[in-house]
């Protein structure tokens, strides 16, 4: 019998095949490189921000007399106050200089801590009161776990000491870890145990506020301009040209045209949610018109027939019936272009709202600083406790974001129509 | 804050006229309709017939009265809203145009009276004073603190802030008047105020659209503006061509070390070394996962998967530059470490593997679209001819949408060169002209971060250069954007 003609050969089929698996592993490969590294990248950031969410407290005994005090509680000399109390706890304690070591397992707020306790609570005065108040980012990172013990001392942040007077307190428990509600509550602060994210937070919502007063109604009505009146001419072609072009400009172009432009040229105040959301503004714009565009267009023209022969004008049209049908996607596609402005840091930093700023913004012409300027303002930070601080500002600001674009999909789920 | 008030009293105003205009339209209204009750006798109607309303008169003898002049053009809103606009805009005009004029004005009338108070001064020593005026103003700094002659400046600074705060409501107030008296006496039953009002509103889009235009034109203007005067201190070669970047400028005269280089080479080195790594760990990631979600996965797992790489996308860049300073660094320095390799902390290659993770997204959504946009037929026929999927994608489905892939890649690497946050977190900041990736280097926009955020002075080389190399900056990440525009147009297929 005549062999068949080796069309299929056995050995070049299985040789296919295995280059077929092995292509496909390569997907397979690639799919779980980006998924392992965005659970990395979270996990590693959700981890290490854990600890800045507790903070560790000292309680201290008080027994003021209401003869020692002055009218306005918090005139006191507090940080005497405060002193006394905690060498009362540690009478074996004599030389000024194991006093200064002492005084440093406290933390530097904690003197206006005590202060607003007992203007808070004026019954305090004339008892023995237990008050807790904050440990200092040393004591606190060594209650986490995070100063080894057993290294020699000149390589720690803590003196044996210090180790001693924490252990004594420990035993005494006067030491206990608490929800930190600085991190949520107070502003920006050289010292990680009093810095929080409030003043960045309303910073953000301002400069928020400022862009989206300028982008969302140029953005709609160019994209009204650009989709449904303009005539098609050089003009209106130049026009899009730019938007498409201004869609790809790097945010920190953009940063230097606020520098040149709103700061120098026309004397804005530096370092303002003002000038920042004018920035992030122009920045939003083309995505926002790109987005508008793409809703208005997606609206059948049946309806602009119907409403056109009923006798609307050209802007009655668009007004009374494109528009309110265009809105959800025109919505969706500005929370989306919000969001990335939100999380946005480098035209800010040419803007100069990188400052250090302890008060909280209450104007948009105040200086001011922005979530994600906040995050590298604390990363740049030396002191060890910072750094799970700036991961829970990260948490923060990725919660914040992904609250923003969960808006947008539910809005684009609920509204989206299919003509 | 006055000026923000006033906004608001104007815009009350503005309300207030609307229903100015209501009314007079309705009276006018009245008017016309007892005039032709006048001209026009109601004729006696017969019972259930509606009676005769003024424009059917044909039947009654009178000269017949045609239809179209005697109807009210525009509904009563529109004369209102007219009336409103005529009160709100001109005055707003111009408030925006004086807040745009004003420092100037007011720099200027300051300037010369300085040098009325100071006689001849220099240019530098003017600018000092008028810092310190307005300072002084601003009460950021204390009255006490500036010599007599300075006061005297900051109470004529003063005294024309005060006047122009007085001067402004007052001309725009007339402005207002005016407007709403023109408006108010064209308001009639035959006015088109809906016309009207449309074609303000269309002016105020085309105004919006302008604005594309107007940012496009104030970047490129204002950076070769910059850059025009940073070439006047430094020579356009030397920034081109120049080997060294040390932009130290000496802040008193003949202090040591201080001369300056601008040459923007070893940038852009570090710059391409960062993105041809960021490439490297991205192309084949973004591209396979984007091969293997349209070829082979599932609907479950594309489901899974395209929200988590969409998630990747939304990560602000500044947790990419902590992510890689803290621990993608580190981590590599002891990899390199246990394997005998010195890295610099700083390394080229930490920031380029971050920088790819963020390019990841960019590339695998580019592909995705473009591989579905080729059509079935092209798989059923390469399946047809008994090639394995594997074949199919890399004979038939790569080769139609390498147009499409080639410009995803060229958008990445524009997307890359413009990237900021992860090198100035995770990059150096000194600029060595290396090629080795576990070196440090630093690139064009660490450079301009670092160069407009430490202590600036304004008309320093070190200021400006930051401009030039902005200018840079936007003219490479418009060539590649054109490019990859260009390579769809020209190469990719139709098929339809």
């Amino acid at each position: 019998m005549e062999k068949p003609t080796p069309y299929i050969r056995a050995d070049l089929l299985r040789r296919r095949y295995r280059a077929e698996k092995r292509f496909r592993l390569y997907g397979v490969v690639a799919i779980f490189l980006a998924s392992a590294i965005l659970i990395t990248l979270l996990g590693a950031i959700a981890f290490s921000s854990i600890p800045a969410f507790t903070h560790t407290y000292i309680g201290l005994d008080f027994d003021l007399q209401a003869g020692d005090m002055t009218e306005n509680i918090e005139d006191n000399n507090w940080h005497a106050i405060l002193r006394k109390a905690l060498y009362q706890q540690f009478p074996e304690v004599k030389t000024r200089r194991d006093k200064r070591m002492l005084g440093k397992l406290l933390s530097i707020g904690a003197a206006d801590r005590l202060a607003h306790k007992f203007a808070a609570n004026p019954s305090f005065v004339g008892q023995k009161v237990q008050v807790y108040l904050p440990a200092s980012d040393d004591f606190d990172l060594f209650i986490k776990g995070a100063i080894d013990r057993t290294l020699p001392e000149s390589d720690r942040l803590l003196s044996d000491k210090q180790i001693a007077w924490i252990d004594k307190l420990r035993a005494q428990a006067r030491v206990k870890r608490q929800f930190a509600s600085h991190v949520f509550l107070a502003g920006d602060s050289r010292e990680p145990e009093l810095a929080g994210i409030k003043g960045a937070l309303i910073g953000s919502l301002l400069t928020m506020f400022v862009t989206l007063l300028f982008s969302l109604p140029i953005g709609i009505m160019a994209a009204i301009y650009l989709q449904e009146i303009a005539p098609k001419n050089r003009f209106t072609d130049l026009i899009e040209v730019n938007i498409n072009n201004l869609a790809a400009v790097p945010s920190i172009v953009f940063g230097l045209l606020g520098l040149a432009v709103f700061i120098n040229f026309f004397q804005l105040p530096r370092s303002t949610p003002l000038v920042g959301g004018l920035v992030l503004a122009l920045m939003t714009l083309p995505v926002i018109i790109i987005a508008a565009r793409a809703a208005l267009a997606s609206v059948p023209p049946s309806i602009r027939e119907a409403a056109l022969g009923v006798g609307a004008s050209r802007l009655q049209v668009i007004l009374h019936h494109i528009l309110p049908l265009a809105l959800p996607g025109i919505l969706t596609g500005t929370i989306i272009g919000i969001a990335r402005a939100a999380g946005e840091t480098a035209p800010l930093l040419m803007v100069g709202m990188l400052a250090f700023i302890v008060d909280k913004p209450a104007n948009i012409t105040d200086k001011a600083t922005v979530l994600p300027a906040q995050i590298y303002i604390w990363a740049n930070n030396p002191e060890r406790a910072f750094e799970s601080l700036t991961s829970a500002a990260i948490i923060i600001l990725l919660v914040f974001l992904l609250f923003m674009n969960a808006t947008a999909i539910g809005l684009r789920k609920r509204y989206q129509k299919r003509w | 804050m006055s000026l923000s008030l006033y906004i608001m009293t104007l815009f009350g105003l503005a309300v207030f006229s609307y229903f100015l205009g209501l009314k007079r339209i309705r009276s006018v209204v009245a008017q016309q309709v007892t005039a032709q009750q006048r001209l026009v006798p109601t004729v006696p109607t017969e019972t259930g017939q509606a009676p005769i309303s003024p424009t059917d008169t044909t039947e009654t003898g009178h000269a017949p009265i045609s239809p179209t002049d005697t109807k009210q053009h525009s509904v009563d809103h529109f004369h209102g809203l007219f009336l409103a606009l005529y009160v709100f805009l001109p005055p707003m005009l111009l408030i925006i145009i004086w807040q745009a004029c004003a420092p100037f004005v007011t720099n200027y009338l300051l300037e010369t009276q300085l040098v009325t108070i100071f006689g001849t001064l220099s240019q530098g020593a003017l600018n000092i004073q008028i810092a310190q005026v307005k300072a002084v103003y601003n009460g950021s700094l204390a009255a006490h603190m500036v010599s007599e002659q300075t006061t005297l400046g900051v109470a004529y600074y003063a005294r024309i802030q005060q006047t122009f705060s007085i001067i402004l409501p007052v001309i725009a107030t007339s402005f207002a008047v005016v407007g709403f008296m023109f408006a108010y006496r064209r308001i009639a039953l035959r006015f088109p105020a809906r016309r009207h009002i449309e074609k303000i509103a269309i002016w105020f889009m085309i105004a919006a659209s302008v604005i594309a235009i107007l940012a496009t034109l104030g970047i490129i203007l204002s950076l070769i503006f910059e850059t025009l005067r940073f070439f006047g201190k430094v020579p356009i070669s030397e920034f081109l061509f120049g080997l060294h970047w040390s932009p130290q400028i000496a802040i008193r005269e003949g202090q040591a070390g201080g001369a300056g280089a601008f040459g923007a080479i070893p940038l852009l080195v570090g710059t391409f070394m960062i993105t041809l790594i960021a490439m490297f760990v991205a192309v084949p990631i973004g591209l396979m996962s984007a091969i293997y979600l349209s070829e082979y996965a599932t609907q479950n797992i594309r489901d899974f998967v395209k929200p988590a790489i969409e998630i990747l996308a939304g990560i602000p860049t500044v947790v990419y530059g902590f992510f890689a300073a803290l621990w993608v660094a580190p981590f590599m320095r002891d990899m390199g470490a246990a394997l005998g390799l010195t890295l610099s902390s700083e390394s080229a290659l930490a920031a380029g593997m971050v920088m790819g993770i963020m390019i990841i997204p960019i590339i695998s959504s580019l592909s995705d679209d473009v591989i579905n946009a080729v059509p079935q037929s092209l798989r059923d026929g390469a399946a047809a001819l008994g090639a394995t999927k594997s074949e199919t994608v890399k004979q038939v489905i790569l080769p139609a949408a390498l147009p499409g892939i080639m410009s995803a890649i060229l958008l990445a690497i524009s997307r890359a060169i413009g990237e900021t946050m992860i090198v100035v977190m995770a990059a150096g900041v000194a600029a060595n002209l290396t090629a080795n990736p576990f070196e440090a280097v630093t690139t064009v926009t660490v450079q301009i971060v670092v160069l407009l955020t430490g202590d600036q002075e304004f008309d320093s080389a070190k200021t400006l250069a930051a401009f030039a190399l902005g200018l840079l900056l936007f003219f490479m990440t418009l060539a590649l954007n054109i490019l990859a525009l260009r390579i769809v147009r020209k190469y990719s297929e139709n098929y339809e």
